[in-house]
């Protein structure tokens, strides 16, 4: 009695193009297969309830006021596209422009939804906040938030990454936050989560759990892309302002893919954009040592969504290995392993050193420090670029600033600072 | 033949006017060897259902005491097929303890539920609780289950309310587990009186059995417990005591079996000195 190869087969069907992509999630929290809310019976209460309050708040002209006032006058939008005039002409090919949500307040995209997800909270009536991190940066954007409306935050971070990320622990501290340093399992992102999980199971009265990215049960998914196409909004709109037309292609790293989703939804059914993720691909994909999920995993159940996950044969969830925390995870969101699987989207992969090579031209071309996330997909804009060619447009989601990855480059390059 | 287990179980406890006691010990910790002497050792010990823990690498109910013992089965390489073996190995010498399988969703995913709920069957395996598969996303598996005549037995939880129970007791069989407290396995106190009203209501409900885990770790607690409810399960407790003695290189089987066996006879006497006062 061996148990059969583990097979894709066994769990999803053939995957439909549909008429309209941007019309998932279905009722029950699914794009194509995956998705769903695979969590404990303590939890499903909540989760349909978050999920009433959200259609509410979704649906109510006052939300979308007062999340929009915020937007503009808290954090800073819209965040500006820049021409990357002298990145363009090193690699010689289309057109590179920057859509700078690492300017936004906190600096990176993830504000974007913190915002959305804190005026939820409050109207919802909780009075706890906890979030999980990787690199910090949703950490930080939580405190932040929190701060500002005076909720006491929480942050699960795995202790590895509480040790490579210390200015953003540092910042939460000063916000208010507090930071409990998850040991369990790998000690990295995917454990913070698991303890985050843990909490929320045991704090269900006042409690909400603010997730940092596009993935989990239903209806984290589709809210956190909702918060986040606001990046895809304006890029559409500043776009057609200074270039008359429509990009040819939208590229954006991905590890649970919050800022990829956000920049890529609003462009879903224009089919000629293309739309490129960049996975982390670590030491390298024939190491086995990355985190590239849909370039190195097959489907599978974990954090209550169905997605593409790392793990073995017997569907042990494995490590993921990458320079940047915010990419160091074993999954991806949902609705970007549907965008895979129907077509819509490409994910390529850029190892460590191709990022930390990336992250220096870009400082030197453009005088931007960008998030080690991102130097990701700068490490891919050179090729895309060349393929899209002279006369071409691309957009990167440049979705957060690298100041606090300077020890970890640093430390890569054999320097101490 | 299976589910028959589980039903002929209660019903000749409840004959003999007690509480099932349910013992959760994980496969493969400390090492399959002697996780299969332990279970082998269980029902000598007193207790009158298994519940076999299938590890997973991302236990996000457990708390730390399970945490710890998957990651030990899962370090001496205990895989489904492993805990499979292992249930087999034990029906050759026990053929009316009921044994369920309780852990997470994507190791069965990773099997296909129906080739699994089928060697499940095969290997002598009577009912599955899957932590992180709720009602709603149950359908596959629980027709696998019902295809091999398995038991899915469903959690019901302080916050499943009125509304929400006939959705979780609708294809559940065997019996109920009721979650005593909020949280995560092993770490708060079950609280036999706040518990009762509950178990009254998951019993009417679905006319099954309640059993009620989560936080029961004294013979005390299981007495209070079991005179509430139809089972009494318990869990991190057993997984502590293999972690002590592995601490401080002790038997770990006798161990084990001394703590269920002290844990047994307060659930046998239970209802009696209840009498007796």
């Amino acid at each position: 009695m061996t148990p059969p190869a583990a097979s894709r087969e066994l769990i999803v069907n053939a995957p439909t193009r549909p008429n309209d992509y941007t019309a998932y999630p279905d009722a029950s929290g699914r794009f194509g297969d995956y998705g769903g809310r695979y969590v404990p019976e303590t939890l499903m209460p909540l989760v349909h309830e978050l999920d009433a309050a959200y259609r509410a708040a979704k649906a109510d002209p006052a939300f979308q006021a007062e999340l929009d006032s915020f937007l503009t006058h808290y954090v800073g939008r819209p965040s500006p596209l820049y021409l990357a005039s002298r990145l363009t002409d090193h690699f010689g090919g289309a057109k590179i422009y920057f859509k700078r949500e690492e300017l936004n307040h906190t600096g990176s995209h993830k504000i974007n939804n913190c915002m959305g997800q804190i005026l939820l909270a409050r109207r919802m009536g909780k009075t706890r906040i906890i979030a999980e991190t990787g690199a910090g940066q949703h950490g930080v954007a939580s405190a932040t938030v929190c701060a500002r409306f005076g909720l006491p935050c929480i942050v699960y971070m795995g202790a590895v990454d509480v040790e490579r990320q210390k200015p953003n622990v540092f910042r939460m501290n000063l916000l208010g936050a507090r930071v409990e340093a998850v040991t369990s399992g790998s000690a990295t992102l995917k454990d913070a989560m698991n303890e985050a999980l843990r909490d929320w199971v045991t704090n269900v009265h006042d409690t909400y759990y603010l997730i940092g990215t596009a993935a989990g049960m239903h209806p984290y998914p589709e809210m956190v892309r909702d918060f986040q196409s606001v990046i895809g909004r304006e890029t559409r709109d500043q776009m057609l302002a200074m270039e008359g037309r429509l990009p040819d292609a939208v590229v954006a790293c991905v590890g649970g893919g919050s800022n990829a989703i956000g920049i890529f939804h609003p462009f879903l059914n224009d089919e000629s954009v293309k739309l490129i993720g960049i996975e982390a691909a670590g030491e390298g994909m024939d190491t086995g040592r990355h985190a590239a999920a849909i370039n190195g995993g097959r489907p599978g159940v974990l954090h209550g969504n169905m997605t593409y996950l790392l793990q073995d044969r017997a569907g042990q969830i494995t490590e993921a290995h990458s320079i940047s925390a915010g990419l160091d995870y074993p999954g991806i969101g949902p609705e970007h392993s549907w965008l895979h699987d129907v077509g819509r989207a490409s994910y390529l992969t850029a190892t460590d050193n191709e990022s930390l090579e990336a992250f220096k031209l870009c400082a030197q071309l453009e005088g931007i420090l960008p998030a080690i996330e991102t130097a990701h997909a700068l490490a891919r804009i050179g090729d895309i670029a060349r393929d899209v060619g002279k006369g071409g447009i691309i957009v990167l989601n440049l979705s957060g600033r690298g100041d606090k990855d300077v020890g970890t480059v640093a430390a890569h390059l054999g320097m101490q600072i | 033949m299976t589910k028959a287990r589980i039903d002929a179980r209660f019903a000749a406890l409840k004959a003999e006017g007690r509480a099932a006691f349910v013992t959760y010990v994980m496969a493969g910790d400390p090492d399959a060897a002697t996780a299969l002497e332990i279970v082998r050792g269980l029902p000598g010990a007193g207790a009158d259902i298994i519940e076999l823990g299938f590890p997973f690498s991302d236990p996000l109910a457990e708390g730390p005491p399970i945490q710890r013992a998957a990651q030990r089965a899962l370090a001496k390489g205990m895989t489904l097929q492993g805990v499979l073996d292992l249930a087999r190995a034990f029906r050759e010498g026990d053929a009316d303890t009921p044994v369920i399988l309780m852990g997470y969703t994507n190791p069965l995913l990773t099997w296909g539920y129906e080739a699994f709920a089928r060697d499940a069957a095969a290997a002598g395996i009577d009912g599955m609780i899957v932590v992180d598969c709720p009602p709603e996303e149950a359908e596959p598996l629980a027709d696998a289950l019902d295809a091999a005549g398995l038991s899915l037995i469903r959690l019901a939880t302080p916050t499943t309310d009125d509304a929400r129970l006939p959705v979780v007791i609708r294809r559940t069989s065997g019996f109920v587990y009721y979650v005593s407290v909020a949280g995560v396995t092993g770490v708060k106190s079950a609280d036999a009186a706040a518990v009762a009203p509950h178990v009254e209501r998951v019993r009417k409900a679905s006319g099954l059995p309640v059993a009620v885990g989560f936080g029961i770790k004294t013979p005390e607690n299981a007495a209070a417990i079991a005179r509430v409810a139809d089972g009494v399960v318990v869990g991190s407790a057993l997984v502590d005591e293999v972690a002590e003695a592995l601490e401080l290189n002790e038997d770990v089987t006798g161990r084990v079996l001394s703590k269920v066996n002290s844990l047994a006879k307060a659930v046998r006497l239970a209802r009696r000195s209840l009498t007796a006062v």
